[in-house]
């Protein structure tokens, strides 16, 4: 038992696109994903966070194994995926996405669809396989007549519960759910919430949830991994993150959820302008265009990763360069170090 | 006076499969300065009231009303012409998705100037003065170039400022905002309402905003109304409704949102069993009947009234909260 690998362990995975800028122009690198290293244990719910245009689904895509790092290693139970072949991942690993309505295809049945992946895999004999799949959408919470529906008859929700069906009738380890609900209505999004709950537990899953609704990874995660421009700024348990966060970016993006709760005002996140341009990157840490708590030092260079017993953080307020160097302490940020 | 007065408004929609009931007997006031929020699930025609009032439905849509006075002047009795000349003016109107309502063949410049020669008569230099003066407003840095700049080089947020800025070219007195921050992310969206409950303020206006999110609504509005299935079932003052709603499906609403320090993580979430009714066809009875933990026969009889109470709430159910609690 000592040696047991995480289920899922990213190695300083890079992945650079080359993106067109027009007819008679030079190609331009975007860095998407620029050096993470994760674990993803068994049994656990990592939530990554982050805004539209960090590199969450990026990394999403490479650990389906779906897109390959241009450097660093993923490794699944600790063997190299690029070296396994991908029907032996997808076998091991599952996705759900966000939209239900541009994931299912139109023109099959709700029964064809979710058994498609056990004709593929030629799991068991063909003549079970309609069972199977009946099965799988009964412990979505279909009912049966739904097995020879098309997608376009049902709701939002329903969709997303054969989304859900088709991913888990493999019986696979590790499904990254990729904003599950962000397009479903409240009431439903509760709905499709507890049943990822309860499926985790009755069929022993690991998730890895994308999302970008604070409230809901707080909800789902056990622990929480925080990404700003291709990075993972902070890592650690769910606690941690949502009762001491570290990093001025997870202190924002905390500050910004709306709670249903009357009479404190808008909250102000004290996070000044928009999401920088991929193309072009700030200089040194990422973040300091847009941090309240900027050193004259976050401009020049970029934090290195601090492990502790409290978890990951990349930001120069707590990786001792700061207390080392005095001089590079700015006058107003003195106070918040502390 | 309410700035807005709205009574007994309907829409219905001819369709293939019959008639689609998607606004049912809407009545609600809005005072000067005040904001309403209007929430609601997909289809529980929060959108189509707001279109209603602004005489923009789709034509194969019929607007029925007692009357819907703004200012004391009825919409109901206006001529299309007249009519046009009050949207943009002196009701002003923001949609969900910046980019498919700005034109991306013109300039911002040109786009926020037309908005305001539309309705007076100004140069174009004092409206492009009052442009730059609003791109300030909206928090929009180097506003003089930006004039010249296109819809497609504007990012999300900025986009959704130019949009807020556009609707304030004329001064309206009420600003409708239809789901103003869905497709922005978190940060950008609690930058956007604290702009929108500022330029509230200072340019004295009344906000009429539509949203499925009860967190933004908790932030931003005076006075909530919670529509179901193409009515208000229920409506309050801000606090009030947070904190003891009286209509199950509020109630049920409430419960299904994670907040982070309250529910237990990893519990079961309080859900409402079901899917949004259609309402196409008869649509006599109670909408939420069939996905109520209380429903009782006579649910399925009549229409049922808007219940009001001492402290000028109301809501639309059969039981009164006591009631329910003692079944």
């Amino acid at each position: 038992m000592s040696t047991e690998h995480p289920l899922l362990e990213l190695r300083d995975v890079q992945r650079t696109f080359a993106v067109s800028r027009g007819f008679l122009h030079r190609k331009q690198p975007l860095r998407a994903v620029g050096g993470v290293s994760l674990e993803l244990r068994r049994g656990e719910v990592l939530g990554l966070v982050g805004e539209s245009g960090c590199g969450k689904s990026t990394l999403a895509l490479m650990a389906l194994g779906l897109l390959q790092p241009d450097a660093g290693e993923i490794l699944l139970d600790g063997q190299p995926m690029a070296a396994q072949p991908r029907s032996a991942i997808a076998r091991r690993i599952q996705p759900i996405f966000q939209d239900p309505y541009s994931t299912l295809n139109p023109r099959k049945t709700v029964g064809a669809i979710v058994s498609l992946p056990l004709r593929v895999h030629r799991v068991g004999a063909p003549q079970t396989w309609r069972r199977t799949a009946q099965e799988m959408l009964e412990r979505v919470g279909l009912p049966a007549r739904v097995h020879d529906s098309y997608p376009n008859q049902l709701s939002g929700g329903q969709r997303q519960r054969v989304a859900i069906a088709r991913a888990l009738v493999m019986r696979p380890e590790l499904v990254i759910c990729d904003e599950p609900t962000s397009a479903l209505d409240v009431s439903v999004q509760a709905q499709i919430l507890n049943l990822l709950i309860e499926l985790r537990r009755e069929l022993n899953l690991t998730y890895l949830l994308i999302s970008h609704n604070l409230a809901v990874v707080e909800h789902l995660a056990t622990r929480v991994a925080v990404m700003y421009l291709g990075r993972i700024v902070e890592a650690s348990s769910t606690g941690q993150v949502f009762g001491q966060a570290r990093h001025p970016y997870t202190r924002a993006l905390l500050k910004s959820i709306l709670t249903p709760t009357p009479g404190s005002g808008v909250p102000d996140t004290q996070i000044e302008g928009a999401f920088p341009n991929p193309l072009d990157p700030p200089s040194g840490c990422s973040f300091h265009p847009r941090c309240a708590e900027a050193l004259p030092l976050c401009s020049r260079s970029a934090p290195r990763p601090l492990m502790d017993a409290r978890g990951m953080v990349e930001c120069h307020l707590h990786d001792g360069t700061v207390d080392a160097a005095p001089e590079n302490r700015g006058g107003e940020a003195a106070a918040v170090t502390k | 006076m309410a700035l807005l007065d709205v009574r007994n408004l309907s829409v219905d929609i001819r369709l293939a499969g019959g008639e689609l009931h998607g606004v049912r007997d809407v009545s609600f006031t809005l005072e000067k300065r005040k904001t309403l929020g209007v929430v609601g699930e997909s289809g529980s025609g929060k959108s189509l009231t707001a279109l209603a009032l602004m005489n923009l439905l789709p034509h194969a849509a019929r607007r029925a009303a007692q009357a819907i006075y703004f200012d004391g002047v009825d919409f109901c009795r206006l001529s299309e012409k007249e009519m046009q000349a009050v949207r943009g003016n002196s009701v002003a109107m923001i949609f969900q998705e910046p980019m498919t309502c700005l034109n991306p063949s013109y300039t911002i410049g040109d786009q926020l100037i037309e908005a305001l020669r539309a309705h007076r008569d100004v140069s174009s230099t004092a409206a492009r003065e009052r442009a730059v003066f609003l791109l300030q407003k909206v928090g929009i840095t180097g506003a003089a170039h930006r004039l010249r700049q296109y819809p497609h080089q504007l990012s999300g947020g900025l986009r959704q400022r130019v949009m807020i800025a556009m609707a304030l070219m004329c001064g309206p007195r009420l600003l409708i905002a239809d789901e103003p921050t869905t497709a922005l992310d978190v940060t950008i969206q609690a930058e956007i309402l604290h702009l929108l409950v500022d330029l509230k303020r200072e340019f004295d206006m009344a906000l009429i905003l539509i949203t499925h999110d009860l967190g933004v609504v908790a932030h931003v509005a005076d006075d909530v109304a919670v529509m179901y299935g193409g009515q208000i079932v229920e409506t309050g003052p801000v606090e009030q409704l947070f904190e003891r709603p009286l209509h199950p499906y509020t109630e049920g609403l409430l419960a299904c949102i994670p907040i982070p320090g309250k529910t237990r993580p990893g519990e079961p979430l309080g859900s409402i069993p079901g899917t949004v009714p259609t309402l196409i066809g008869d649509t006599a009875g109670c909408t939420f009947r069939n996905r109520c933990s209380h429903a009782q026969p006579e649910c399925a009889s009549d229409d049922v009234a808007l219940v009001r109470t001492a402290d000028g709430r109301s809501y639309r159910c059969c039981l009164t909260p006591a009631q329910r609690a003692v079944r």
